[in-house]
């Protein structure tokens, strides 16, 4: 087990590097950062004599390990945009996308594992029928889509929520949460879930077609031929040996909820880091833009060594070998 | 004789399909008296395994129970509400599957496995239930059961797993056991412990068998009585002794064909040529007369209820010539 | 000759793939609306009611007008009409051309690329494989609209703004169609390896044919199945991203507008009222991809029959 752990953890650095790499070579070699720093009217000696001091002339594996090394220490450079150092402009503005993605997911998790398992169960009552078309809509419905008719609805014509911003934040150290305020709460509702809601479709179904398998094992009928209550079987027995699938894809699309968020951020004009990146990507603004690749690498690998634990809680054929000893 | 544990009565199981309707079983018939153990033999489809399902109420939807009646006791169970029907499953009735490896979730260890099934049906504490899990792995053969009980199905080879499957039918003491094919995903050297290990455990817990299987050579080592069926129907059934030695349905002398025994030294088995046929494909007249080597007229047209033929009853015009000639 | 014909006819009619969609209303209405969007989209400039980029029939008296069952609402613009007046109805036709062939020209760049590499990942295996597949592996666990975005600020970057947006279609093409090839090149992949070991390639290896075009004309059909159906649902996904760049101000100028840039021009003017301008393309971008998914859905069963 620990092999494994250890494994997955190289395959993970490995994983980052090459993010690391990518986004070194659009640092490097898309737009000259020299350029974006100095004025018009700067001498090619200037010019010359920056690229030096900036190390722009050291041989590229060289140039890449003092990248990884600023990186590692949270040092990503300037924005071409307002010359402020990137990582402080990320920092500020990461709290309102992990909070905002963290209710999103939570949400989605929540109500599409419950939908999920009461239509894999109960899969010709009407009300299955029901949640199954809303889900086929709800992946057809482009999720700005879903945020432009939420605000019509509950900010327009219902005036309920609100349908820009954050709302009243408080800040604790560094870190600043809406979440204790209920101005800040009305104002997650719309955004979370419009973008939890092509995520809970998608585990929606695959819970679904997860159970409508396993319901079919030769387990299953084993456990009710033995007499066990219906709820034994069907949300301890049949539940657990979904989770395993659900677990992998769930993992995936939390990830995927982050990158979701640029558009939600969007169309809710919430300061989060999706907002910032896609300003950076209208402006071309590569520091921050490879910055935040960067970032959204390593979320991605954390989560994916998350899964790889869960799958080891839940599943005892990975976490203890066979043997079939006599 | 005594009151027979099951009786089955004109059983008929359909299945509704968009192209009309399937019949799996038809007019099925038999009963299994106390410690007695009935071996269901036929090919695959012909609708024994259904009728195992049928009996514990498990027939996968959208298949029914059509017509007819099951007695568990005497009492009938195959009107029961699902509720009524689980507290038989398990606690009078139990199961064993075909496929050990796929018997068992893969996600609890066999102990809780065991512990669950005691509890839902017996009154004990979970130490009470544990002891007993102990108790019958250890009858069942496991060694180190004291160890083994907190392992997981895929630590225990198949063979050991079939045991474990038993020890989980046996759990709360029922009175009948249905085994359906117990022994054939098994590796050969292994099936003979375990029909053993069956017939001896049913012995002392003192519970009927019902033994689904398509293997003539396992049921005429241990049932009490046959039933053959072909084409969801009962094709004979009597004392297994009586079968084997004068069958008198001519698929039931093919399936005996089918079994290899030593003296014979011609080195070929004999096989029913041709195949079953499908349940929306069943032949007017006796279902069997297109493969029967001693086909006549009136199996085309007319199809032979079970009537009796020395010891047991047998459907086939052959049979009743054979008594009435 | 006729005979053939219609002898081929009949066969195609009594095929397993025809009778699962003369059974499916659902599949057959999505195939209408599909075809009906196809129609209206191509042939926009005979079938729309107005040309939305003719600046001289624009009246700026008309903007604004809302659909025609709202009071003020005008029979000649039957949706209503947008900020410049230009009828939505017309507007919507000519987008949803503009995001089909972004939609069509993505998908095919990805299907070539992807069916490309696979073809050579599984072929020469080694090396090219390993480092094709881990591209791939990596390229998987990103969202495709992220890959598009970074592509498309790459592209920027490179190009500066300005020649961004003369470009812009082809720089959506490129960025789409390359976040979206792993798929095509994993099934293509997979087909090759198992065709690789049999024993017509040998064979043709020992008498010294190029086995490689062997494989190509085997490979090719067998994966000609599931290769369609992922290209049809990459159709509503491209579609789909397509929309979502443009919305979020990337994608196609508001001089050349697709779907999603309708939507983000008539979003500014959800608050004033006028929620027609975005509602309107909304829902024709949400019905042809609902259509088109339900499409791609048969057609996996349909050539899937283990499935059904």
């Amino acid at each position: 087990m620990l092999a494994f752990i250890l494994r997955r953890l190289f395959q993970s650095v490995i994983v980052m590097l090459a993010v690391a790499f990518v986004s070194f070579v659009m640092f490097n070699f898309v737009g000259d950062p020299v350029n974006a720093m100095v004025g018009q009217d700067t001498t090619m000696q200037d010019r010359e004599a920056l690229r030096e001091k900036l190390g722009l002339n050291d041989p590229m594996p060289i140039r890449f390990a003092r990248f990884v090394g600023n990186a590692l220490q949270g040092n990503f450079g300037l924005s071409y945009r307002t010359a402020e150092p990137v990582g402080r402009m990320i920092a500020e503005r990461l709290p309102a996308t992990l909070e905002l993605s963290l209710v999103a997911a939570t949400f989605a998790l929540i109500v599409g594992l419950m939908m999920g398992v009461y239509t894999g169960l109960y899969r010709n009552s009407w009300l299955s029928r029901l949640f199954m078309t809303l889900s086929l809509i709800g992946v057809s419905l482009p999720p700005f889509m879903v945020g432009i008719l939420l605000i019509l609805v509950f900010a327009v014509l219902l005036g309920w929520l609100p349908s820009f911003g954050r709302g009243d934040v408080v800040k604790i150290g560094g870190w600043t949460t809406g979440f204790l305020t209920v101005s800040g709460w009305k104002a997650l509702i719309l955004p979370a879930v419009t973008l939890g809601l092509f995520q809970m479709t998608l585990i929606t179904r695959l819970v679904r077609a997860e159970m409508l398998e396993v319901l079919r094992t030769d387990y299953i009928k084993f456990a009710r031929a033995r007499g066990l209550s219906n709820r034994a079987v069907n949300f301890g027995h049949a539940l657990k040996n979904t989770l395993v699938p659900v677990i992998t894809i769930t993992g995936l699309q939390l990830g995927a909820i982050i990158a979701f968020a640029i558009i939600t951020e969007t169309v809710f004009s919430w300061p989060g880091i999706g907002l910032l990146f896609i300003q950076s990507v209208y402006f071309a603004d590569i520091p921050v833009m490879s910055t935040y690749l960067v970032m959204i690498g390593l979320i991605f690998v954390i989560i994916n060594l998350i899964v790889d634990l869960l799958y080891f809680a839940v599943d005892p054929r990975l976490r203890i070998g066979g043997g079939g000893g006599h | 004789m005594a009151e027979p544990v099951l009786e089955v009565k004109n059983l008929r199981v359909e299945f509704p399909t968009r192209r009309g309707t399937l019949v799996a079983v038809d007019d099925v018939s038999f009963s299994i008296a106390p410690g007695e153990v009935l071996g269901v033999v036929g090919e695959s489809g012909a609708g024994k395994s259904m009728t195992g399902s049928a009996v514990i109420g498990l027939l996968t939807p959208p298949g029914r129970v059509a017509a007819g009646e099951i007695r568990l006791m005497g009492r009938r169970i195959d009107k029961l509400p699902y509720g009524e029907m689980r507290k038989i499953r398990g606690r009078q009735i139990g199961a064993i599957f075909q496929d050990p490896l796929t018997s068992l979730n893969p996600l609890y260890r066999i102990g809780d496995q065991l512990v669950e099934t005691i509890l839902t049906h017996l009154p004990m504490t979970k130490a009470e239930a544990r002891a007993r899990a102990i108790g019958l792995l250890k009858e069942v053969g496991i060694p180190g059961a004291e160890d083994r009980i907190d392992h997981y199905p895929h630590q225990f080879s198949g063979g050991m797993r079939q045991r474990v499957v038993i020890a989980l039918a046996l759990c709360c003491n029922p009175t009948l056991i249905i085994a359906d094919e117990p022994t054939t995903a098994l590796d050969v050297s292994i099936q003979a412990q375990i029909i053993t290990l069956l017939k001896r455990l049913c012995a002392e817990h003192g519970c009927s068998v019902m033994l689904v299987t398509h293997d003539m050579g396992v049921i005429a080592e241990t049932a009490d009585r046959v039933a053959v069926m072909y084409a969801g129907r009962i094709a004979e059934i009597g004392p297994v002794r009586d079968v084997i030695k004068h069958a008198h349905h001519p698929y039931t002398r093919g399936l005996m064909g089918a079994i290899p025994t030593i003296s014979e030294r011609e080195g070929r088995l004999n096989q029913i040529d041709g195949a079953m046929p499908r349940l929306n494909a069943i032949p007017r007249g006796c279902a069997f007369n297109p493969r029967c080597p001693e086909v006549f007229d009136r199996c085309r047209v007319d199809r032979p209820d079970l009537m009796r033929a020395g010891g047991s009853l047998a459907a086939c015009w052959k049979a009743e010539e054979a008594v009435n000639g | 000759m006729i005979a053939r014909l219609s002898d081929g006819l009949r066969r195609a009619l009594d095929s397993d793939i025809f009778y699962s969609f003369r059974n499916s209303p659902l599949t057959i209405l999505s195939a209408v609306v599909t075809l009906i969007f196809f129609i209206g989209a191509f042939f926009s400039p005979w079938l729309a009611p107005h040309n939305p980029f003719d600046v001289a029939t624009l009246n700026l008296m008309d903007a604004f007008t809302p659909p025609v069952w709202l009071p003020e609402g005008n029979p000649i613009y039957p949706i209503g009409t947008d900020d410049q007046g230009r009828d939505l109805l017309s507007a919507i036709m000519y987008g949803t051309r503009v995001s089909l062939v972004v939609g069509f020209c993505s998908v095919a760049f990805a299907m070539v690329l992807g069916v490309s590499l696979g073809l050579i990942s599984g072929y020469f295996g080694g090396m090219v494989d390993s480092v094709i597949m881990r591209v791939a592996d990596v390229q998987l666990t990103f969202p495709a609209i992220l890959i598009a975005l970074l592509l498309d600020g790459v592209v920027r970057g490179l190009m500066g703004t300005e020649q961004h947006d003369n470009l812009a279609l082809m720089v959506l093409v490129f960025s789409i169609g390359l976040s979206y090839w792993v798929q095509y090149a994993r099934t293509v992949r997979g087909s090759v390896l198992v065709e690789r070991n049999k024993e017509y390639v040998q064979a043709a290896r020992v008498i010294g044919l190029p086995s490689v075009l062997i494989m190509i004309r085997h490979v090719l059909p067998n994966v000609l199945g599931p290769v369609l159906v992922i290209a049809t649902i990459n159709l509503a996904l491209a579609v789909i991203t397509e929309a979502t760049l443009s919305f979020l101000g990337v994608g196609l100028p508001p001089t050349q507008p697709s779907l999603g840039t309708l939507i983000r021009i008539g979003n500014g003017f959800l608050f004033s009222g006028e929620w027609w301008i975005t509602v309107f393309p909304g829902i024709a971008l949400a019905v042809f991809v609902l259509a088109v998914n339900l499409l791609g859905d048969w057609l996996r069963d349909a050539l899937n029959p283990r499935l059904r």
